[in-house]
């Protein structure tokens, strides 16, 4: 689409009219979105907004019923998950997904080690500097099925980390964590602040009102909303579907 | 000592112990401890699939017997030599696990097993159909003259058992270093967990093709060096049974183990032939023991000395 190829240069990600269904429910419709590189990005919305369906198209987990995405200037639509992830793009799930019977070392490094196939000596580095980010350094050699909750969402974290990616979108990350440890990753977002683009789908609004430069509102499926956090903070619709409810 | 060492230890200290039992066994068990290593190095291929990649395939018959038909027809009707008749054995197994996997790979899970036991099926048929060939049911001997592999007559207990040992340590050794190289660390994240092993960026269905492209020749070349060895090729390893075999050794033995295949196939081997001198329903046995394995070492044998004590094992 000629209209995607033509998208300001320093847009990472765009999509035009994505949408999807699932039977006859309309979980994301016809989302325009344009994410600037370097910006954190926070997705906010209530519950069944379409968050996880509309960044699962974004990364490939989930194909689009309609619509297009455009990643670092070149429609991505119709590659697999894979491709777009070696292209630069990193996913963190919702319900965290990890190796459960590996060790932590093995996590990360599986996700370091396709980006450095050429350079075998370099990966323990690069595993044990993204463990080390997360505060798991310490536990690397122990099985991540023995970790506690937060520390399983931290160790998907640290993957993100590994793959060095340009976009990196993290579902619901501080779900399930404590408060110092929220505290400990909302340092760790500051610190790949303008290197990494981030994409942060966030139901704690302290972290969101913090962390993200630039936020999106999605209600049924619909872009409700954008703008700073403080102009969403004082956004009447918003407050009606969303932050008036919690 | 680091793990790689150790690996190396135990499994040089394999391989050289097999080579001592070769000097002292007597007869018998010598001759059965030739024919275990052979089936060994299918149950290792069967296992590159099942115990690291996590595919469960109920069809592996017709990759063994595509390399031991590859093998004997080549002899039988071409006059081929035995290595040129052993090349074409492993040629085939290639061909065919390329064209299951391709096919196969489409789908998952329940419907994977099906599809690979519906091939493993019309494999079977297809020797009975070309019965002028391949004489169906009772198959056909391997001639002695034919059985010389570079001047050394493997038709030779001495001879059979040496070669039977080279080629489950060349076998034993590839797939070391398989599960030790990243390819290989990537079929156990697929195991694991495929979806995550997807949004790290790897291509599943590509990996999973060299999976079943390497499990399918390493059993075809155990199929080929089995007829040879033993100088037989017969319907009988096509079929249902010979799918279930290597499933049961892996399973006895330890999934996802480099030497579970061999310890395996060596109880289940033994288990049989101790059992069936005792009484006609030794299958029995079999189903206790592995009753027994499921409640109390669902590893496996190997798979649980990792588990308790070992767990550098690869
Ligand atoms: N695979 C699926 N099949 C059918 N319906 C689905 C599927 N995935 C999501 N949905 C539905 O689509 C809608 C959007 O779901 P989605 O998970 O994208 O919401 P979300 O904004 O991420 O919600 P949450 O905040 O609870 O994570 C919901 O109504 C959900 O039930
Ligand atoms: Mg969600």
């Amino acid at each position: 689409m000629a209209a995607l190829g033509s998208t300001a240069p320093n847009n990472l990600l765009t999509t035009q009219g994505l949408s999807r269904n699932f039977g006859g429910l309309q979980a994301v419709s016809n989302v325009n979105f344009d994410l600037p590189e370097g910006q954190v990005r926070a997705l906010i919305g209530p519950n069944g907004a379409g968050k996880t369906t509309f960044v699962g198209m974004l990364c490939g987990r989930i194909s689009a019923s309609a619509g297009r995405v455009a990643f670092l200037g070149e429609d991505v639509t119709l590659l697999p998950a894979h491709k777009r992830i070696s292209r630069g793009m990193a996913y963190t799930f919702q319900i965290t997904s990890i190796f459960g019977r590996l060790s932590l070392r093995e996590n990360v490094a599986l996700a370091v080690r396709r980006r450095l196939a050429g350079h075998p000596d370099q990966v323990q580095g690069e595993v044990e500097s993204a463990l080390s980010r997360v505060g798991l350094l310490d536990r690397a050699d122990q099985i991540a099925d023995d970790l506690s909750y937060g520390h399983q969402r931290l160790l998907e974290i640290a993957m993100g980390l590994g793959q060095k990616p340009r976009l990196l979108i993290l579902d619901e990350p501080t779900q399930g964590l404590a408060d110092s440890e929220i505290a400990d990753f909302k340092n760790l977002i500051r610190s790949m602040a303008g290197q990494t683009t981030i994409l942060l789908i966030e139901h704690n609004m302290d972290v969101v009102m913090e962390m993200a430069d630039f936020i999106t509102v999605l209600n049924f499926g619909e872009i409700l909303a954008e703008g700073s956090p403080e102009q969403i903070h004082a956004n009447a619709d918003v407050q009606a579907a969303y932050l008036g409810t919690g | 000592m680091s793990d790689i060492r150790k690996s190396l230890v135990l499994h040089g200290g394999l391989i050289a112990l097999l080579l001592l039992l070769g000097f002292v066994l007597p007869a018998y068990h010598h001759g059965n401890l030739a024919r275990v290593m052979v089936l060994a190095v299918y149950a290792m291929g069967y296992n590159v699939l099942f115990g690291y990649t996590g595919l469960l395939s109920l069809g592996h018959a017709m990759f063994f017997a595509a390399g031991m038909y590859g093998m004997g027809l080549t002899i039988q009707h071409l006059g081929f030599s035995a290595e040129a008749a052993l090349l074409s054995g492993v040629v085939a197994a290639f061909l065919l696990s390329t064209v299951v996997g391709l096919l196969a790979l489409r789908t998952t899970g329940v419907a994977f097993m099906i599809v690979t036991l519906m091939f493993a099926q019309t494999g079977y048929l297809v020797v009975l159909y070309f019965g002028e060939w391949t004489r169906g049911d009772e198959g056909f001997v391997i001639q002695k003259a034919s059985r010389v592999i570079a001047g050394i007559d493997v038709s030779d207990p001495a001879n059979r058992y040496l070669t039977a040992l080279a080629l489950f340590a060349v076998c034993l050794w590839i797939i070391l270093k398989l599960v030790q190289a990243p390819f290989g660390k990537v079929l156990i994240a697929i195991r694991e967990n495929e979806d995550r092993a997807r949004m790290l960026g790897y291509d599943i269905f590509r990996h999973k093709l060299v999976a079943v492209i390497v499990s399918g020749t390493i059993s075809g070349t155990a199929g080929a060096f089995y007829g040879l060895l033993f100088g037989y090729a017969g319907a009988s390893f096509a079929t249902v049974q010979y799918s279930i075999f290597p499933l049961l050794w892996v399973l006895l033995g330890g999934a996802g183990t480099v030497t579970g295949p061999l310890v395996g196939a060596l109880f289940m081997f033994y288990l049989i032939d101790i059992t069936s001198g005792l009484t006609s329903a030794y299958m029995l046995f079999a189903g206790v023991a592995l009753v027994l394995l499921t409640l109390f070492a669902r590893q496996g044998l190997v798979g649980e000395i990792r588990r308790r004590f070992a767990p550098w094992l690869p």
